[in-house]
């Protein structure tokens, strides 16, 4: 509760600040202080202390898992603002706005995270989607992102459309919104009300998280945005999709898992293959992360196709080694003028130290051992062996991984091997830190998952 | 009257709105569409809400169940309105640069 309480408060107060400090760099720093505030609140909530306590009639539910991926999100979101804040200034005339509806897509992400009532959840979805469309359409004068918004928005509300009919058949057979009545069984009166809702919640949530075959918004979408609210649609805004699609599939349809997995393994390969394969003919390093975001959410699918204990586990680690260094890559990218492959050009002789955080996180990205994608990767697949995954799809996906090898290396044999690039990038000390710490997270994440982050989860 | 017909008709009005999400141009109609979509969930819902009422009530007259799915009806006027702002906000936004409201013109992202 701290941190929706918090970043819906602070939203309000960024735009009022927006009214009155005629600062324009004053944004970022207000906004840095709010991250930590967010963070430090999620912290204490974690370990007992909430501000306000009320769990609005059973409608919010303060598990450890949510308050723990809150943290990882909120600690995501500093290190977007210590990183991208100056262009967030710089996309328009109004950057304390920016801050402010970044902040209430923040107390969307909180009740998506924490929701124990469907009502909650669409509430939460559409918190976070309506402040992104006008975050995707920022750039008012620029033709691409006018038409990302458009697409952005037409596609959010067709697929709000059909989450809505998935939850009017969940009420009409189970005559309640909340998690745990929704906890269905074969043979119940209405099974097939039923069944049709899952079906829907099941596309629906697939558009949202950009699965395959609903994918085929993203990529215009994150190419056309500005590339900072790009990198954070593509991170904090997906993971936050995720917990949601986790929570639903396994606190409510986990009994009717032998209706639903067929469907979804479809999805997972349909998501895997087509996110890697047509990544590899990329020529936009930032259009590239669009596919790549896809197709590491075909990981991440798996953890939902699991629904066990290991499930929960798996998807923490997923999202902090993917935020961070999907973050750090957009990082490095939003310096660059030219966002194709050639910019990357001889990046290590001018800025060592960005080629090689850019390195490490392309890693972690593809998951080489010793960073966290290794782990993350590892903990998602096992999950969907304990569930009793088919064997060949664990395959595919390990050579789906391999696959994307390819396309990640790209980057770092640019940058490392070939000559060239004039551009000079503009990086600040703070910056280079805060790119530091990104490194330093992934090697921990990627050495000692446990100790860093999972053993939170039952640790007391 | 039996749910059935209710759901018919609420399926009917979902489908026209899908269907004309899927075939128009114009930016206006098709979210129009969108709106036909969810005003058709917010009839499915009610229609539920009254059939879980009259399944309970025949135990109790005073019972209360039914009433979160008109709440919930509530909450997607609400969501709508909101997304009718900003949608509309996009759409004037796209029609003062390239003077036409029509999506075929969304087509500069593909190469």
């Amino acid at each position: 509760m701290n941190l929706i309480l918090f970043s819906a408060i602070w939203g309000v107060g960024m735009m009022l600040g927006g009214l009155f400090i005629k600062n324009r760099s004053a944004a970022k720093n207000m906004a840095l202080l709010g991250a930590l505030l967010l963070t430090s609140g999620n912290l204490l909530e974690l370990n007992g202390f909430a501000v306000f306590k009320s769990d609005f009639n059973g409608m919010l539910d303060y598990n450890r898992f949510g308050l723990l991926y809150l943290t990882v999100l909120s600690v995501a979101l500093i290190f977007y603002f210590l990183l991208s804040g100056k262009e967030i200034e710089a996309v328009g005339k109004h950057p304390f706005e920016y801050f402010a509806l970044l902040f209430f897509v923040m107390s969307g992400v909180g009740l998506v995270a924490l929701f124990n009532n469907l009502l909650v959840l669409f509430l939460g979805i559409e918190i976070i989607s309506i402040p992104l469309y006008i975050l995707t359409g920022s750039d008012k004068r620029n033709l691409k992102s006018n038409e990302a918004a458009l697409k952005y928005f037409l596609m959010g509300a067709f697929s709000t459309g059909i989450f809505l009919l998935g939850i009017a058949f969940l009420y009409g057979g189970s005559g309640s919104f909340r998690l745990q009545d929704l906890m269905l069984q074969q043979g119940d009166q209405y099974i097939v009300l039923l069944l049709i809702g899952v079906v829907l919640l099941l596309i629906s949530l697939s558009f949202k998280v950009s699965a395959a075959p609903f994918h085929f918004w993203t990529p215009d979408v994150y190419d056309g945005a500005p590339t900072v609210f790009t990198s954070f649609m593509a991170t904090i805004v997906k993971a936050a999709f995720f917990i949601g699609f986790l929570k639903v599939f396994s606190g409510a349809f986990s009994g009717l898992s032998e209706n639903w997995r067929p469907s979804f393994t479809i999805i997972i390969v349909l998501t895997l293959l087509i996110g890697n394969i047509t990544a590899v003919y990329q020529q936009s390093v930032k259009r590239m992360l669009a596919y790549s975001s896809i197709a590491q959410a075909g990981f991440m699918l798996f953890s939902v196709y699991a629904s066990n204990d290991l499930a929960e586990q798996s998807l923490l680690l997923y999202a902090a080694a993917y935020c961070l260094s999907t973050i750090g890559l957009f990082a490095v990218l939003i310096k660059m003028n030219d966002y194709t492959f050639e910019g990357f050009n001889g990046l290590a002789k001018k800025e060592p130290l960005l080629a090689f955080v850019a390195s490490v996180c392309v890693f972690s990205l593809a998951g080489i051992p010793l960073t966290a994608g290794f782990f993350a990767k590892f903990y998602v697949l096992s999950a969907a062996m304990k569930s009793g995954a088919n064997l060949w799809l664990v395959i595919f996906a390990v050579i789906m991984a391999a696959v994307s090898v390819y396309y990640y290396f790209r980057i770092i044999a640019a940058m490392y091997f070939k000559e060239g690039g004039e551009q000079v990038l503009v990086t600040t000390p703070v910056y280079k830190w805060a790119l530091m710490l990104v490194v330093v997270l992934i090697l921990l994440l990627g050495v000692i998952p446990e100790s860093a982050l999972l053993n939170w989860l039952v640790l007391y | 009257m039996p749910i059935n017909y209710y759901i018919i008709l609420a399926v009917s009005l979902f489908s026209i709105g899908v269907a004309g999400v899927l075939t128009r141009r114009n930016a206006i109609i098709i979210f129009m569409c969108v709106e036909l979509m969810l005003n058709a969930v917010n009839l499915l819902l009610v229609a539920f809400s009254k059939m879980h009422y009259t399944a309970a009530a025949i135990q109790n007259p005073a019972s209360a169940v039914g009433t979160d799915g008109q709440l919930f009806v509530f909450f997607i006027m609400v969501v709508a309105a909101a997304e009718v702002s900003v949608g509309l906000a996009i759409i004037v936004m796209m029609y003062r640069n390239i003077h036409s409201v029509d999506v075929n013109f969304l087509n500069r992202l593909k190469h």
